[in-house]
């Protein structure tokens, strides 16, 4: 039949494609399709967006926590300090004085810091497990005693944090007059021939000046407060008159009071704007005389010149001379020449730093040694936690996690693998496995935190179990993933087709063998895969841990599942909560172990899926 | 009702039966699926079943071998007879009995395993050969019986699900024989097969003929007259008519099965 017969017979309801409706509509499908495809990119785009953030801050964050910097250090072991006897017992040297050693190494170096408070400075550069190094390899060789040794010492976790360069910058410029200072150490003076501070004071001056206008501006607005606190008292005084021509005694003595404090408050304002007043002027005039000279304090960039070969801290600074004090002595108090001496500024004020001056003049002096390395923190895998954040490790969290999923895998593998084949193949179909369904479904949408309060309720509460063990860790995390291992499993046994579980039937087999020799097999990829999505679940988990006390500070790397422990997600949130700085590139550093953990575990179950995979 | 008990009284064959049954009665739940049917399956032959889709005849070929058991509403009454024992005795092992009686499946479903475990699984289980040598000697002698030696003797350790299709249904056949059954049911075998394949497995089921008693399925008309020495055709759950091939073919008894043939239904 040709078209021409086809519209003669039957036209009326044959598209007209060339219409403008038609094309309209098709324009419209183009539109609605280019507009879809938008949307999903732009869902892409956000979502990996969020996803480089996290991933960039977590990095940035924790990485530089997986290197670590030490002194290293010539110390000579002294017989007096860890062996007084000449025993070379172990237990001895094990309790040896190795602080002392390495306190004197130190001493030796900067010996200007005599007074109590430079020593403690000095040495609170070091960790308090500074000396461990030095003592394991004393007591693996006693013959060390007596001897020189060059080991690493651990550096506190702020000096840490300062080398990794989050304390402060630092710049320098050559000086350009002769400099000749007052003395070598202490309080001294020093002027130079040229104006070669003047560019500092002026930036000083401007700080001064800023600070004056704050000043003004409180000031003005303690005013403006002084002046509708008058207008209050006269509307006071007012009612005050109104009581007594009243004569209400009661009304006049409450006025009266209210009155008086008023006033007192009033004045108290008035001194406050005034002084204000004075100290904004005091800085204006300081700021307008650019001849005078400034102190500094801790909130403005330090200022140092290094000369001589030491290092002197400007306390008061005029534009070609200043007074300052000594960090690192002066090797001598000659005049130096142009361009031998530099003006050093740390950016960062004081105040805003957790290292001083001092100390980073004393760091400076050890890095310009040599004698300051940065290495890969193998510490961070090789100890427990620790209240000191250059201490502390995350091996004891590693191990928990390790002996807590152990647990669960044990536990939940076989009960879950089970069930599934028991549900999926052999249970009979009624109400009551119907129940028992709905339920393990149910099971897996419950929050985790009420698994965490069974296990306290039932394990910890009537079993006895100990607590924080990872023992009961594993127990509660293994109800806690048993639903998606069930739900997996069930859901791989019944995606092998049926007719493999016949052609075993056909030719013999019993239903059980049918099952264990063909069906099993063939789901146990999927079964695995779904197991091991299970076991990354419970590795991310924090909450049911956290009800049976897994939470609990605890140093020793755990030996054995009924020891207390904790696990990795538990320890991150522990080291998130602590102030110290260097905590929280633990965190993030523990956070990327994590989450290695993750990928990888996420990584096989994918290649196992893939691997294993077979189409029918 | 009486038409039926008629049909089958007539068609008792000379030769002693391998499978009778009797008013076999077949319900998935509230549907009635198979009505009273009695039959008689002469020993070493052939018997081809034919019926438009749905009536009975893939329902009536798994009762042979009890593969209904495993379909939870599916009831069965009446009697089965394999060799004069009743299928049904509760002292009978179903897993025997489906030893003895092999089946062949529509659509081919060899295990994903290896051509050789395929065929060894049987036997394996069945203990009907410990060593290797002699699970060998069972490997290559089922598979040359299902006329697939020859392309398969160099890759015994590929994969099963690898081969043609057509390959793989005689896979399956030599599955079956492997355990030396006395009985094999094939349901539609052919059904998922080119023509050629198609040609492979008739000349492989005349072959076998003379060992095995075979009950085959078709909706092929073309196919019962080749392959078979008897026919029976099932209409609406009723056996209607069971005859010699020949006399089904060409000289049908009953109108039914004349339309049947000649293209009229189904």
């Amino acid at each position: 039949m040709t078209d021409a017969t086809m519209m003669d017979v039957a036209p009326t309801r044959r598209i007209d494609f060339d219409s403008a409706a038609a094309q309209n509509r098709v324009k419209a499908r183009y539109r609605a399709e280019a507009r879809f495809r938008a949307y999903g990119i732009a869902a892409l785009v956000v979502t990996t967006l969020f996803l480089v953030m996290l991933l960039g801050d977590v990095l940035i964050k924790g990485l530089p926590a997986f290197w670590q910097h030490s002194l290293t250090l010539e110390v000579s072991v002294a017989a007096a300090d860890v062996d007084p006897q000449g025993t070379g017992r172990p237990e001895v040297l094990r309790a040896g004085d190795y602080t002392a050693i390495v306190r004197r190494t130190l001493s030796d170096r900067f010996p200007e810091a005599k007074s109590r408070q430079d020593r403690k400075l000095l040495f609170g550069l070091l960790s308090s497990g500074a000396t461990d190094v030095l003592r394991d390899r004393v007591v693996a060789d006693p013959s060390l005693v007596g001897k020189t040794v060059r080991v690493p010492v651990l550096l506190s976790d702020d000096v840490d944090l300062y080398f990794k360069g989050a304390s402060t910058k630092i710049v320098d410029r050559a000086g350009r007059g002769i400099l000749t200072a007052s003395a070598a150490t202490g309080e001294i003076t020093v002027s130079s021939t040229s104006n070669d501070f003047a560019d500092e004071l002026v930036a000083i001056k401007k700080s001064v000046k800023v600070r004056a206008d704050a000043m003004s501006t409180e000031a003005d607005r303690l005013a403006a407060v002084v002046h509708d606190m008058a207008a209050d008292i006269e509307t006071v005084e007012k009612s005050l008159a109104a009581a007594r021509s009243s004569g209400d005694a009661a009304a006049v003595e409450r006025a009266e009071k209210d009155v008086a404090n008023r006033r007192t408050d009033l004045a108290a304002m008035q001194a406050k704007v005034t002084e204000n007043r004075d100290a904004a002027r005091e800085l204006t005039r300081r700021f307008d005389d650019p001849k005078t000279p400034e102190t500094l304090d801790a909130s403005l960039p330090s200022l140092l010149v290094a000369m001589n070969g030491g290092l002197v801290k400007i306390t008061r600074l005029g534009d070609v001379s200043f007074q300052g004090r000594v960090l690192l002595p002066l090797k001598s108090t000659a005049d130096a020449a142009a361009g031998s001496w530099k003006l050093v500024t740390y950016q960062t004020p004081e105040a805003n730093r957790r290292v001083t001056d001092q100390e980073i003049a004393w760091l400076e002096a050890l890095r310009a040694d040599g004698v300051v390395t940065n290495a890969f923190n193998t510490a961070f895998f090789t100890t427990g936690d620790s209240r000191e954040a250059e201490l502390a490790g995350i091996r004891g969290a590693l191990v928990g996690t390790a002996l807590t999923l152990l647990v669960t895998l044990a536990i939940c593998l076989p009960l879950g693998v089970a069930a599934a084949i028991y549900l999926e193949e052999f249970a009979p179909k009624n109400r009551v496995t119907d129940l028992i369904e709905v339920n393990i479904n149910n099971l897996a949408a419950v929050p985790s935190i009420v698994f965490g309060l069974l296990g306290l309720a039932v394990f910890l509460n009537f079993f006895d179990l100990p607590r924080s063990a990872p023992v009961v860790g594993g127990l509660v995390l293994a109800l806690l993933v048993m639903p998606t291992i069930i739900i997996a499993s069930r859901a791989a046994l019944k995606a092998v087709p049926p007719s493999i579980k016949e052609a075993a039937l056909g030719v013999g087999a019993s239903h059980q063998q049918a099952i264990f020799h063909h069906v099993l097999p063939l789901a146990l990829p999927g079964i695995m895969t779904g197991t091991i999505i299970g076991m990354a679940h419970a590795l991310g988990e924090t909450a049911p841990l956290l009800m049976i006390g897994m939470v609990a500070f605890i140093v020793d790397v755990p030996g054995s599942i009924t020891e207390a422990a904790t696990v990795l997600p538990v320890q991150i949130y522990l080291w998130s909560d602590l102030p110290e700085v260097a905590f929280q590139s633990k965190t993030a550093a523990a956070i990327i172990v994590l989450l290695g953990f993750l990928f990888v575990m996420n990584g096989t179950a994918i290649w196992l899926r893939k691997k294993f995979e077979r189409r029918w | 009702m009486d038409a039926h008990v008629d049909n089958t009284t007539r068609n008792i064959v000379d030769t002693k039966p391998k499978v009778t049954a009797r008013d076999v009665n077949v319900y998935y739940g509230e549907k009635h699926a198979l009505k009273n049917v009695s039959i008689d399956v002469p020993e070493r032959s052939v018997m081809a079943f034919i019926g438009p889709s749905g009536c009975g005849k893939s329902t009536f070929l798994r009762c042979i071998n009890r593969m209904n058991d495993t379909i939870p509403i599916c009831r069965v009454t009446g009697e089965i007879k394999v060799d004069d024992r009743d299928i049904h005795d509760p002292k009978l092992d179903v897993v025997q009995l489906r030893a003895r009686i092999g089946m062949v499946f529509q659509k081919p479903n060899p295990f994903p395993k290896s051509i050789w475990d395929n065929v060894a699984y049987g036997p394996r289980l069945h203990g009907l050969a410990t060593s290797k040598a002699d699970l060998d000697a069972i490997v290559e002698d089922s598979l040359t019986k299902a006329g697939l030696w020859k392309e398969v003797k160099d890759r015994l350790q590929d994969s099963g699900t690898g081969l043609s299709g057509g390959q793989q249904q005689r896979l399956c056949i030599a599955r079956a024989i492997a355990v030396d059954p006395e009985v094999i049911l094939m349901d539609e075998p052919c059904s998922a097969l080119d023509p050629i394949a198609t040609a492979h497995i008739e000349e492989l089921i005349d072959h076998l003929r003379s060992r095995f008693t075979i009950i085959i399925v078709t909706h092929s008309m073309q196919q019962a007259s080749r392959v078979s020495q008897r026919t029976a055709f099932f209409h609406l759950g009723n056996l209607v008519e069971e005859g010699s091939t020949e006399q089904i073919f060409t000289n049908p008894h009953e109108t039914r099965t004349q339309d049947y043939i000649t293209g009229r239904f189904g």
